[in-house]
């Protein structure tokens, strides 16, 4: 089992960053599936975690200069590591104006992704920060929780208004209830409500537009065959979708939301070649 | 559900419809007097007035000229109710308050009578929010029999000038000591903290006094806990006029000018502190 990559250019340095601060703000330990091709964090939908799951894919080749890996076995070319990817955060902090970044699996007292910073020096002697993060290695029988999630069967695919005005309006929500309806149609509208003894507040936003799946056959069951102005509603816990609001620094280029009837709340971040989703299960 | 289309066919089954451009120039001024949740409403032709209490002991006013309003219909002569101040102000700032130049929202706020709940409709950036916060029957506030004839001392100060003296206070002492004379020290603060006495004195004849009326020595104490509140009407405010009266009861008056450069009043009456003594 080997990887050792780097990474030079100072935009993906700081993409790199972007992504894995994000990350770190939606959740305290997280898995990293590193393949040939790609990289993903990835957290699956335990009960301990609220049933919360995250998917957040990544192309090597879009921020690294160099990726070598040799998975467990030829068969298996991948590693999978267990980490809190706040210390990865910090470290790539660290490493903001650095000529070059590299990251590796090593062994010390235990195992450990190395990040190796070099950072920019007046004389010839070369300074290098390293932070050595413990990982958790974890065994292939367990591969199987940390596979992509399936695109759920939605009955509704929306884009999201912009996500600074829908974290204004789910922080004042959150202060007043512990849980939230979204639904949204076909037609572009999607609402926001809370309802309490004291108050209920309903947001609308409209003209938001609906994405064209279907184009790969995959999404075209229950979304095309509703009435195009029935809503569909999920409930969900409100700390959740406002962690995700807070956390997210991606400034997506497409922010999408799906919603299963009374089942899951799934979003959608894109930004250029890094996509993230995040499912948050309803609640009763 | 767009403000326009909504609001002109349902308008007649409302005794109350007020309208405003910038909900800041109503939320800013009701933050002033945010220390307890629970807000008494009365509207009459004039304006509202929003009381909020604590502890028998202190009372603020917030007064909003019908004028402040784009719209400001009333029927008959009075309306009150009694809200959550908190969740109103979060309803306010549902879309976070923001103080960037030219984004602004829209506030249309209406009320059907006894038993409805108090209706908002806030508009940003074609985004519609619509809140229904739930009254309740309005307590008579306490009348503090505050006249002006009573009055024994007043004095107008620059706010500024108090903001400072109020941001260095020793809140370790558990009072703050109002003395207002037409002799030296004329108008004075002190504290009695932990780490000793403090005194703040304003000479009669500083830029910062507008106007300087005491008839007679007078030294009170109030409460600090009480007086901290108002340290958020100050903030806002302008200009300030503090009065006595024969009884020690304190008046503290705000004049709040708005993003618009409208006037809005904020008013504190505080009880003073009694000794009690053991006999």
């Amino acid at each position: 089992m080997k990887f050792r990559s780097k990474i030079i250019d100072i935009g993906c340095l700081n993409n790199f960053t972007r992504v894995v601060t994000t990350i770190s703000k939606l959740t305290k330990t997280c898995v990293l599936r590193l393949t040939p091709d790609n990289l993903y964090f990835v957290l699956s939908g335990k009960v301990s975690n609220g049933g919360v799951a995250m998917w957040c894919e990544l192309a090597q080749a879009n921020f690294f200069e160099e990726f070598q890996l040799e998975g467990v076995s030829v068969e298996a070319n991948e590693i999978c590591l267990e980490l809190a990817p706040d210390n990865l955060s910090r470290a790539m902090k660290t490493a903001q104006n650095a000529k070059a970044v590299k990251i590796k699996l090593t062994k010390k007292h235990c195992p450990c992704l190395t990040i190796a910073a070099e950072l920019p020096t007046m004389s010839s002697v070369s300074r290098v920060v390293t932070h050595d993060i413990p990982v958790d290695v974890i065994p292939r029988r367990l591969w199987n929780d940390f596979k992509e999630p399936s695109m759920p069967d939605f009955d509704v695919s929306i884009y999201m208004p912009p996500l600074k005005i829908m974290k204004n309006v789910v922080d004042r929500m959150k202060n007043l209830s512990n849980f939230l309806v979204i639904e949204a149609n076909m037609n572009g509208e999607m609402n926001l409500k809370i309802e309490t003894d004291l108050v209920s507040v309903t947001t609308h936003f409209k003209d938001l537009g609906n994405p064209p799946w279907g184009g790969d056959g995959s999404q075209t069951g229950a979304a095309s065959q509703r009435d195009l102005e029935t809503m569909v509603q999920v409930r969900v816990d409100i700390r959740k979708l406002q962690q995700f609001l807070m956390g997210q620094q991606f400034n997506p280029s497409k922010a999408m939301c799906n919603i299963v009837q009374n089942t899951i709340l799934h979003l959608i971040l894109l930004y250029e070649d890094v996509s993230l989703q995040y499912f948050i299960p309803a609640v009763a | 559900m767009p403000l326009s289309t909504q609001s002109q066919d349902s308008d007649a089954q409302y005794i109350l419809v007020a309208s405003l451009d910038n909900v800041r120039n109503i939320s800013n001024i009701l933050k002033a007097i945010t220390f307890k949740d629970h807000a008494i409403f009365s509207a009459t032709p004039n304006g509202l007035k929003v009381t909020v209490e604590d502890s028998k002991c202190l009372q603020a006013n917030a007064f909003i000229q019908a004028d402040i309003f784009q719209e400001f219909t009333i029927k008959g002569d009075s309306v009150g109710f009694q809200v959550n101040l908190t969740v109103l102000l979060d309803c306010l700032t549902i879309f976070g308050g923001s103080t960037v130049p030219g984004v602004s929202t829209a506030l249309r706020m209406c009320y059907m009578g006894y038993g409805y709940p108090l209706t908002l409709f806030l508009e940003e950036g074609g985004v519609v929010t619509v809140c229904k916060i739930n009254t309740q029957e309005p307590e008579e506030p306490i009348d503090f029999d505050f006249c002006s004839s009573n009055v024994t001392n007043k004095v107008i100060l620059q706010s500024e000038s108090l903001k400072e003296a109020f941001s260095e206070l020793d809140m370790t002492s558990e009072v703050l000591q109002i003395t207002m004379s037409p002799n030296q020290p004329y108008f004075r603060l002190s504290t009695f903290g932990n780490s000793g006495n403090a005194h703040y004195d304003y000479p009669k004849d500083s830029d910062m006094m507008e106007l300087f009326q005491c008839t007679q020595t007078q030294t009170n104490r109030y409460k600090m806990s009480l007086l901290k509140p108002s340290t958020k009407a100050l903030a806002l405010s302008c200009k300030v006029s503090v009065r006595t009266d024969s009884r020690g009861f304190l008046s503290l008056q705000y004049l709040v000018r708005n993003d618009d450069g409208q006037i809005c009043f904020v008013e504190y009456f505080c009880c003073p502190d009694e000794e009690v003594r053991d006999d």
